[in-house]
């Protein structure tokens, strides 16, 4: 859906999504890095289970939310990746401990 | 990097760092207020000036000069001496000037003498069937995308909708070397006709040249279907193609990625639920806050700057800073506003940037099938509510956004009704035969964005506040 345009030369970072190794760039949002991996990381909503993606990129639509390190609920757009972050695909509501 | 505020209280508390924020923050500064800045992103900008002092994209040209204008209000901002702290998401203010913040998963509270509300716009709702597929994004989560992230479309694209904005994106992407396969223009063929009696002003504005050149920039790559009267998105479990109606006929075209964008409306949640008085705007479609010529709001101490108080451009936004910054400088340090450009000068710059705007708001002015929907589609995307289902609860009694709470929880998912609150209210308005000021808008509450209990429990409580909890 999306690619790097090759001028983009900043530093990689390693994050694992569902234990997976995904090279994102410093600077890369949770969400952006996400879309940017190539892979299948459509969260499902918490009514109905439907599949979605992060709509709006800046913060007001809570599409992108997403498991960041063990917590739940985390709206990926607005969080930078950092070195060895874990991040789960989250499936439906968020649940108690996470 | 997670920094609570220094101080328990400022002269200035600004909130936003887009153009109109950080010019408020800048000027207030330089004149000798103690300014906080808080604003929610990972760094200075805002929306226009996304990743001013970060993006990989080195290429001046390719995001074009009025972005880079931003860094230069940066750079005023980091001379200055306010205090600036990103990721901090601010939950509450109220009426008394408290402020609560969240920064770094915990809470902090700080209290103002003024604060200017800088929160900026958000994309107009664009509910069409199928807009909350995987692969339809808005056009503002690609352009942010490719500003911080250098991020072009790279599968079937399509961009749908129209504004100034969708031009520049389309340019943008292009200039990235990403792939566009066609733009669909929703813009209202009688919008052009009712336009015209504002374009002298148009004309005479900077933004008809640049408009015009980056729509022939466009057009020379991509195809444009203008009068797009229908718009559709269908896949299962994702975007694979698009379906439209121009001209009376239709085709379906399949699509990776489809880009929908109509315009910005004011970001109103933070202002509202401080009490700030808002309006129904009948030419901008949208809520807006009832502000003096200095962006002073209903509620003493509260001033709008920026599209919050509005949709007028980055230019007007940054003047619009300027303004409400003099205005708490004169308020607060009389003396110190000597300094500053003189209040003439500054609304003079104001009705330089706000030249153009009524005939980009009639042009652009968005058709009705694109902003009340029908049947399935979704209106509500948090609680996946249907325009039947609103529909319904109007015929069952539902009076207005609130009472429909009560009903279908429209408006109480995470996203505490930014997209689909204009919906709503446009929609029940419709059905009721009621205008959507009477109809009204949800009755927005503290915290604005959601925090968590553990991190309400953790905050640092007094004797007092024990004791006003604890029996016996």
């Amino acid at each position: 859906m999306f690619r790097r345009s090759e001028q983009d030369n900043r530093p990689q970072v390693q994050i694992f999504v569902d234990g997976v190794a995904v090279a994102a760039r410093v600077g890369d949002t949770v969400s952006a890095a996400l879309l940017a991996s190539g892979r299948d990381v459509r969260r499902s909503t918490a009514v109905s289970g439907a599949p979605r993606l992060p709509y709006c990129m800046m913060g007001v639509c809570f599409d992108c939310l997403v498991t960041i390190d063990g917590v739940g609920n985390r709206q990926g757009c607005l969080v930078p990746v950092a070195e060895g972050m874990q991040i789960e695909i989250q499936k439906g509501k968020r649940e108690i401990g996470r | 990097m997670t920094v609570a505020p220094k101080r328990e209280a400022y002269d200035v508390v600004v909130i936003g760092a887009g153009p109109a924020g950080l010019a408020a923050a800048a000027t207030s500064a330089e004149a000798g207020l103690t300014t906080l800045l808080l604003d929610e992103n990972i760094g200075p900008g805002g929306q226009v000036f996304r990743a001013i002092s970060s993006t990989p994209v080195t290429e001046r040209s390719q995001l074009g000069a009025d972005y880079w204008a931003g860094a230069d209000l940066v750079q005023s901002l980091r001379a200055s001496s306010a205090e600036v702290i990103h990721r901090a998401t601010v939950w509450s203010l109220d009426r008394n000037l408290d402020i609560a913040v969240s920064i770094g998963g915990a809470s902090a509270f700080v209290r103002a003498k003024r604060v200017i509300l800088a929160t900026g716009a958000l994309e107009r709702p664009f509910p069409i069937p199928g807009w909350t597929l995987p692969g339809v994004m808005t056009a503002g989560a690609a352009q942010t995308m490719l500003k911080s992230s250098a991020l072009v479309p790279d599968g079937r694209t399509v961009i749908a909708g129209q504004g100034p904005l969708l031009w520049l994106l389309a340019a943008q992407i292009l200039r990235l070397g990403g792939r566009i396969d066609r733009i669909l223009d929703t813009t209202e063929r009688g919008n052009y006709l009712a336009a015209l009696p504002h374009a002298f002003a148009f004309l005479t504005s900077p933004y008809f040249t640049k408009g015009l050149s980056m729509m022939r920039e466009v057009k020379a790559k991509v195809r444009v279907v203008s009068g797009v009267t229908e718009l559709a998105a269908t896949g299962d479990g994702q975007l694979t193609s698009v379906s439209y109606v121009a001209g009376g006929k239709r085709e379906t075209i399949p699509a990776d990625l489809l880009l929908l964008h109509q315009g910005v409306v004011p970001n109103v949640n933070l202002a509202m639920s401080a009490d700030v008085e808002h309006r129904w705007d009948d030419l901008q479609l949208c809520w807006s806050p009832v502000l003096d010529a200095s962006g002073n709001s209903s509620v003493p101490g509260i001033a709008i700057a920026g599209d919050g108080a509005g949709i007028g451009g980055a230019n007007a936004a940054v003047v619009r800073g300027r303004i409400a910054a003099r205005a708490a400088v004169e308020a607060l340090a009389a003396a110190a506003a000597a300094k500053l450009p003189a209040m003439a000068t500054l609304r003079a710059d104001l009705a330089k940037a706000e030249r153009g705007r009524v005939f980009l708001d009639t042009l652009f002015r968005p058709s009705p099938q694109f902003r009340i929907p029908s049947g399935d589609t979704i209106v509500c995307r948090c609680e996946e509510v249907t325009a039947k289902d609103v529909l319904d609860s109007v015929a069952i009694g539902a009076t207005g956004p609130n009472q429909l709470k009560a009903y279908r929880r429209t408006g109480m998912g995470p996203c505490q009704g930014r997209l689909c609150g204009l919906t709503v209210t446009e929609l029940m308005a419709q059905a009721r035969g009621k205008t959507p000021q009477e109809i009204g808008y949800y009755r927005l509450r503290a915290p604005v964005k959601p925090i968590t209990l553990a991190e309400l429990a953790a905050v640092p409580k007094s004797e007092a506040d024990i004791k006003a909890v604890v029996r016996g």
